[in-house]
């Protein structure tokens, strides 16, 4: 055991998604937080708040989320890995500046712990209603990525994968969790330091003369300066060129930064995305679920078995970027999908462009609960049955 | 026959202060007669009289014609999102300590949209500077009524006369907590200059208050279309009481007080961070734990 390790707490635990989901953060070397409490991410604050000062980072209560998201973007560029955690109301503040660092292309990780909307909606119930709005949340065309953990274990392991691609893409990146998975008391196994795969983002490779804050290589990534190494450079959130001077009235330039800010992940998508195909190989109807509800659906799909159907699941693990390309394979291999989430439909649309919706089973459910794996099955059942009841 | 060559002057290099100046942001947008040019020019000669490492100088802006500052200063610069400039000089400041952090921002900027984040930062006694450029309204979208409008003010949003109280800014500052808090206007050049220094050099929250002319939008509504006017007016009536109660710093057209209103000592933010950290860490080493996290 590292027992000099006070970042990487190496062990066995049994805690809830939020505590996880922080040392995660803190294992992929996250030492700033700012952040604002709302349930059901307060104790993933709270946790941080603990922790931080232990490991020489920071940790501050800002006034309202706004100002935590803009908190985010300034340390990120003076060289820290910078987490905040929210909920619905608070994510919606956020996208301001979430708009900002996809702008300024500042790695920053956002856990968004759903609960139930909208407004305030059900603040201790879970909910999937966020989907769209960690695509789409601010204005102009951006990409993000975005996490969904279905375990303990993965908000930590996931966290951490969130601040690596953060880092390798120079974007921010969220977490998806909801309440039940943030609340949850589960099994958590930390590996030893050198077990825990850490990326960090390019740096400059060229003096400050030369230097070009938003000129990208061949990944469409530019190498970051961060502020006070005498890189003396400029970053606004104005349409800016290679050099970051601001270009409004350029068509050219808009373009060209618009472009590249989508298709930096857009062209590494296939890198990004992660899934879990369950039985799907020989499966006549495919289950897409994610998250917490991803639970009831494996449960659902193993009941479906022994009735001899041959059901299969698709666990999305990254939601953003979509996974297009994997719907699209499994529409060729299986008759029927049923869509399982906590919302009156939004991973679905996603599926819809891709599949003929008559194909397709939609699931919603309203948050009070999580779906029963028997009400998935019943969604797979009729879903064999080309829809009838 | 001879030929004369006149080699064209690089004013970057030319110039006292061309050092601290962009290459390729010059010229800049603001109008004839703007007051931002003579505090961008003292905030430079501060800096300079003072020796600070240019490297360590960190200039954070929200959105406003002021807030063009960073983008014309070969210093580090920051041009983040309308209002949430000290937000985001905040997460700077704590993440690296060693900078000094500046903020340049309008009266719309830091007292409209981003009042919330100046009270909360001066409360905190962060270690940053915030000079705000007050006009007595939104110049960059075309001069409407700010949280700084006089009473009556015309503008194009209070058309038929402003019916809001404005705010005294240097009051705020001083009841939300800063540390050091003053004012001056656009002809108190060697007063601002000295004013900035012992702004950059606080161990805390420092705010100054910069009068600022603005003849294109706020002018022109306010017979005050030359930007002579305004000198006129700031030399007319302007007075210089160091040392008073900030609440009795007016500001109307009739009078104008300057001058150092708040300078004491309390710890900074970041000050109070560092032994915290001491502290929990000692405590770590001394009970033989690695956290103190209930895991
Ligand atoms: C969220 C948001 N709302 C509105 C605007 C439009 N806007 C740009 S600058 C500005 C006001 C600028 O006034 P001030 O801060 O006083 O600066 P000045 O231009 O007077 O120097 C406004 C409202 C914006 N950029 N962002
Ligand atoms: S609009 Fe007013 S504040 Fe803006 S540049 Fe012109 S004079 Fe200056
Ligand atoms: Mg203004």
């Amino acid at each position: 055991m590292s027992e000099e390790r006070r970042d990487v707490l190496t062990g066995t635990y049994f805690v809830i998604g939020d505590v996880a989901a922080a040392e995660g953060a803190i294992a992929a070397g996250c030492r700033f937080f700012a952040g604002y409490p709302i349930t059901p991410s307060s104790e993933l604050a709270e946790h941080m708040a603990v922790r931080l000062p232990e490991v020489g980072g920071v940790y501050i209560q800002m006034e309202d989320e706004l100002g935590s998201m803009a908190a985010l973007v300034g340390a990120s560029y003076a060289g820290a890995k910078p987490m905040t955690a929210t909920s619905g109301p608070g994510f919606s503040l956020m996208q301001e500046n979430i708009g900002l660092a996809a702008m300024l292309e500042a790695p920053v990780v956002v856990v968004n712990v759903m609960r139930g909307g909208p407004s305030t909606g059900q603040p201790t119930k879970p909910g999937q209603q966020d989907v769209m709005q960690a695509k789409w949340g601010s204005h102009g065309d951006y990409e993000i990525i975005a996490l969904a953990p279905s375990t303990v274990q993965e908000c930590f392991d996931f966290t951490i994968e969130a601040f690596n691609y953060a880092e390798q893409y120079r974007t921010p990146v969220i977490v998806l969790m909801d309440e039940i998975l943030g609340h949850t008391r589960e099994k958590l196994v930390i590996p030893e330091p050198d077990q825990i795969r850490v990326v960090n983002r390019k740096r400059p490779k060229v003096p400050p003369e030369e230097y070009k804050p938003f000129e990208p290589e061949e990944d469409l990534v530019p190498p970051m300066a961060i502020l006070g190494e005498g890189y003396r450079f400029y970053a606004t959130g104005l349409t800016h060129n290679e050099q970051g001077f601001p270009r409004t009235d350029d068509p050219y330039e808009q373009e060209k930064l618009v472009r590249r800010l989508c298709d930096k992940i857009r062209r590494n998508k296939e890198k990004i995305v992660r899934v879990e195909e369950y039985m799907l190989e020989d499966a006549d109807v495919a289950v897409i679920a994610f998250g917490s509800v991803a639970r009831a659906a494996k449960a659902a799909v193993k009941l479906a078995r022994k009735k001899g159907i041959r059901a299969g699941l698709l666990r999305l693990k990254t939601i953003w970027p979509f996974p297009e390309h994997i719907i699209e394979r499994l529409a060729e291999s299986v008759k029927s999908f049923v869509v399982a989430e906590l919302n009156y439909g939004q991973i679905v649309r996603e599926v819809e462009r891709r599949v003929d919706y008559r194909r397709i089973t939609f699931l919603p459910k309203f948050g009070e609960a999580l779906h029963t794996p028997h009400e998935i099955l019943e969604g797979i059942v009729r879903s064999v049955r080309g829809g009838k009841p | 026959m001879t030929t004369v060559v006149v080699e064209k002057l690089d004013v970057f290099k030319t110039h006292p202060l061309g050092k601290y100046l962009r290459r390729g942001m010059i010229p800049h947008i603001w109008c004839t007669g703007c007051g931002y040019g003579i505090l961008m020019g003292e905030f430079l000669r501060a800096i300079d009289e003072l020796g600070l490492d240019p490297d360590k100088i960190v200039i954070v802006s929200g959105i406003g014609c002021i807030s063009r500052i960073p983008g014309y200063l070969n210093l580090d610069g920051l041009h983040v999102t309308h209002g949430r400039a000290i937000a985001v000089a905040t997460g700077v400041k704590l993440a690296n300590p060693d900078l000094h952090v500046v903020v340049f921002g309008g009266d719309g900027d830091l007292f409209a949209i981003g009042g919330n984040h100046f009270i909360h930062a001066a409360r905190r006694n962060i270690e940053m500077t915030v000079i705000c450029g007050n006009n007595f309204n939104y110049g960059m979208t075309g001069g409407q009524v700010a949280p700084t409008t006089p009473l009556q003010g015309r503008t194009t949003t209070s058309p038929y006369g402003n019916l809001e109280n404005p705010f005294n800014l240097v009051y705020l500052a001083a009841a939300a907590g800063a540390t050091y808090v003053a004012r001056w206007t656009a002809i108190h050049v060697k007063w601002l200059r000295e004013s900035i220094k012992k702004a950059l050099m606080k161990k805390g929250f420092s705010f100054i208050e910069y009068i600022s002319p603005c003849p294109e939008y706020y002018g022109r509504r306010n017979r005050m279309r030359d930007p002579l006017d305004w000198m006129r007016w700031f030399k007319e009536k302007s007075v210089i009481m160091n040392g008073i109660d900030p609440a009795k710093a007016e500001l109307s057209m009739d009078r104008i007080v300057v001058g150092e209103f708040v300078d004491y000592e309390r710890p900074g933010y970041v000050e109070l961070l560092k032994q915290l950290e001491r502290r929990v860490q000692e405590s770590l080493k001394k009970r033989g734990i690695r956290t103190h996290a209930r895991l």
